[in-house]
């Protein structure tokens, strides 16, 4: 039986995976060939999807991207023997995109069928939390701290010493709650875990559970993921099913519920407390700091905040040890991060790297440079709130302390890309708009000072006292940053500043039509 | 026609779509945003007589359920076109040409963000970020998500709606 791969991922269903599946399906049974098709996950390479994958005795040949109407040419070329192809790309294990990368959580990506929990214990699976059901939660706590892992979702926080806070306060019931709300533009590494390797994030959140004593979970998936919430559930309902979730785990006195919850489309549920109110049933409206989370947080109990990739890092710190992970990365930033390359970019995906990597090298050397093949002229790094940089500082280390001393940051890891047809000034004011849309309404600097900045924009833009209202939002973005209750307002002005400083030009339009007249 | 509801009316039935929702819940207050999803689901939008129902089953006021029901994009009080077309607006797909993208489809409709077809067949939302940012630009149709996203793609999808 010829074993045939195409991905699930909604990045190659959004191509048409699912018809491509069909027309193999329908082509191998009309020429009475014996097929077994797997729905695999995504390798992780969105310009080759539908990426599909043949076992062949030398290892795993992809061909992409395919469509529909190739299929009967793959045939006719007998791709499901591994044959050369035009869209042929021979052994993937040899694909310099995949073969540079250190990939440590995504280890499984494209190599699984993402609900399949053979597939997933042949690969390593579970292999943390056998662990961990041995030990006790101080141990826990103690291999996350020294494993140096600190908080994916963006603000770096250290996982160990937020565990430990949970660990050492004592209460009724404490939670752990995976914060999926995965807003912003350019990011899907997450996706991609619960798309693609749902029992690592499960394994990592009841491992964080084991860690502080905490019984019950919660996963907060934005609702525009429908097929990550639909494959968290039938993992979770799986992982119940052979004692992985649920009571008594593996026979043991540890247990561990986990409940998918949908968000409804506010980007500030991405904001931990506001996260936190939104389980409740309310508005996400972010509440004040302190009391922090760890000390009271779901339903005003202590619990452990993480986002999906520090989750997803856990079972291999668990597994291979903290020293392990803590050997690849610079400075106080260890590990990998998968870093999401997206945008204007000729070939675009995940690269899971060493923290101190380029983004010259990610853009260039993975990516092949701007998909249109016009000239770079700026990079977002970090989502929405993060930075707009110049080519000038691509050469940059990706570690959370050079970005941050350069006015930038690294965030979740997303990386978009745009070439020279951008206006710079559209941007920021974009993401003054964003933060409009997008605020909860509960502090004055974020709710008024979006609006009153998109309008100072404008009238920079249309030349209006160009030089008193370029001041005057540097002042209003510096009452932003000092004045708002959380990182939606507060980093608002990032994007901003840095596209008034590195892209003047921009905003000075009237007066460069004048001058060139 | 749907019963009419003023604030001092308490006598809604317990015939209302979202009382068994509510139960299906549990009636538990913190499932509330799961419960309006699966409300609008059912209903093509959160109807005015369902909020005090389900403030009822779940032991809650009705500012509270009005208040979260006003606060989540997601959610619609008033009814949409019988498809919903989200437009991703976000940097990754404005970097893809996303905004033209946007005001083609606005020009080929005839309608504009957040407003619904005169045939009352597409309500064209915006949204932000669908996680295919590497293949932008990209939409969601009736939670479908569809990459590599152009305009005559976006038409062809369109057509294939009215059949």
């Amino acid at each position: 039986m010829i074993k045939i791969y195409v991905p699930r991922d909604s990045s190659a269903k959004a191509v048409g995976a699912g018809e491509v599946a069909l027309a193999i399906a329908a082509e191998a049974a009309s020429q009475k060939i014996s097929v077994q098709i797997i729905r695999n996950s995504t390798r992780g390479m969105a310009w080759l999807e539908t990426f599909v994958e043949v076992e062949t005795p030398r290892g795993r040949v992809g061909y992409g991207p395919i469509e529909v109407g190739d299929v009967k040419r793959l045939f006719a070329a007998k791709f499901y023997e591994g044959a050369k192809h035009q869209l042929g790309h021979g052994l993937i294990d040899e694909l310099p995109f995949l073969k540079n990368q250190e990939r440590l959580t995504f280890v499984r990506a494209g190599i699984t069928d993402p609900v399949s929990l053979v597939d997933y214990i042949a690969n390593d699976g579970f292999e943390g939390l056998k662990k961990a059901l041995n030990m006790s939660g101080a141990a826990i706590v103690t291999e996350v701290t020294e494993s140096g892992l600190r908080g994916r979702g963006g603000a770096a926080f250290p996982t160990g010493i937020k565990w430990k806070t949970v660990h050492d306060t004592s209460a009724d019931q404490k939670y752990v709650c995976c914060n999926a709300d995965e807003g912003d533009s350019g990011t899907f590494a997450d996706r991609m875990v619960m798309e693609g390797d749902p029992f690592m994030l499960i394994e990592g959140m009841t491992i964080a559970g084991l860690a502080a004593g905490a019984t019950k979970g919660f996963i907060y998936i934005r609702s525009e993921y429908p097929d990550a919430i639909s494959t968290m559930k039938e993992a979770v309902n799986i992982a119940v099913a052979a004692k992985w979730l649920g009571q008594n785990i593996q026979s043991t006195d540890h247990s561990f519920e986990l409940e998918v919850r949908r968000g409804a489309g506010a980007y500030i549920c991405g904001e931990e407390t506001a996260m936190l109110e939104s389980l409740e049933g309310k508005r996400g409206m972010v509440r004040p700091k302190p009391p922090i989370p760890a000390l009271e947080g779901l339903f005003g109990k202590p619990t452990i905040i993480n986002n999906v990739l520090s989750f997803a890092a856990v079972p291999y710190i668990l597994a291979r040890g903290s020293t392990a992970y803590k050997n690849y990365g610079m400075g106080r930033s260890r590990g990998t991060l998968p870093f999401q390359l997206a945008g204007n970019i000729k070939q675009g995906g995940l690269i899971e790297k060493a923290f101190g990597v380029t983004l010259r090298t990610l853009i260039n050397d993975f990516g092949g440079g701007t998909f249109t093949g016009r000239k770079l002229r700026a990079v977002q790094v970090g989502g929405p709130l993060g930075s707009y940089l110049p080519d000038s500082q691509l050469d940059l280390p990706m570690d959370y302390e050079t970005f941050a001393a350069n006015a930038a940051m690294v965030g979740h890891g997303g990386v978009v890309v745009f070439d020279d047809s951008v206006d710079m000034a559209a941007q920021a004011r974009f993401a003054m708009e964003f933060c409009a849309i997008e605020s909860c309404g509960k502090c004055t600097p974020c709710r008024i000072g979006s609006t009153r900045g998109a309008e100072t924009i404008d009238k920079i833009v249309a030349g209006e006292n160009r030089d008193a209202n370029l001041l005057l939002l540097e002042d209003l973005c510096q009452t932003m940053t000092d004045g708002s209750l959380c990182a939606m307002g507060g980093l608002t002005p990032m994007p901003v500043m840095s596209a008034v400083k590195h892209f003047p030009e921009d905003f000075d339009k009237p007066a460069r039509l004048q001058a060139a007249e | 026609m749907a019963k009419k509801t003023t604030l001092i009316d308490l006598h809604f039935g317990k015939s209302d779509p979202a009382t068994p929702i509510c139960a299906r819940y549990g009636n538990k207050p913190d499932a509330l945003l799961e419960i309006l999803h699966d409300v609008q689901h059912e209903l093509g939008h959160l109807p005015e007589t369902s909020l005090p129902a389900i403030a009822h089953a779940l032991n809650l006021s009705r500012a509270e359920v009005y208040g979260v029901a006003t606060f989540y994009h997601d959610f619609h009080l008033k009814p949409t076109g019988k498809h919903s077309l989200k437009l991703c607006s976000a940097e990754a797909c404005q970097s893809m040409g996303g905004r033209q993208l946007i005001a083609a489809v606005e020009k080929y409709l005839k309608v504009k963000m957040g407003e619904t077809t005169a045939d009352g067949l597409v309500t064209l939302e915006a949204t932000y970020c669908l996680g295919l940012c590497a293949s932008a630009p990209a939409i969601m149709i009736d939670n479908k998500p569809v990459a590599r996203m152009n305009v005559e793609k976006m038409k062809s999808i369109v057509e294939g709606l009215r059949t």
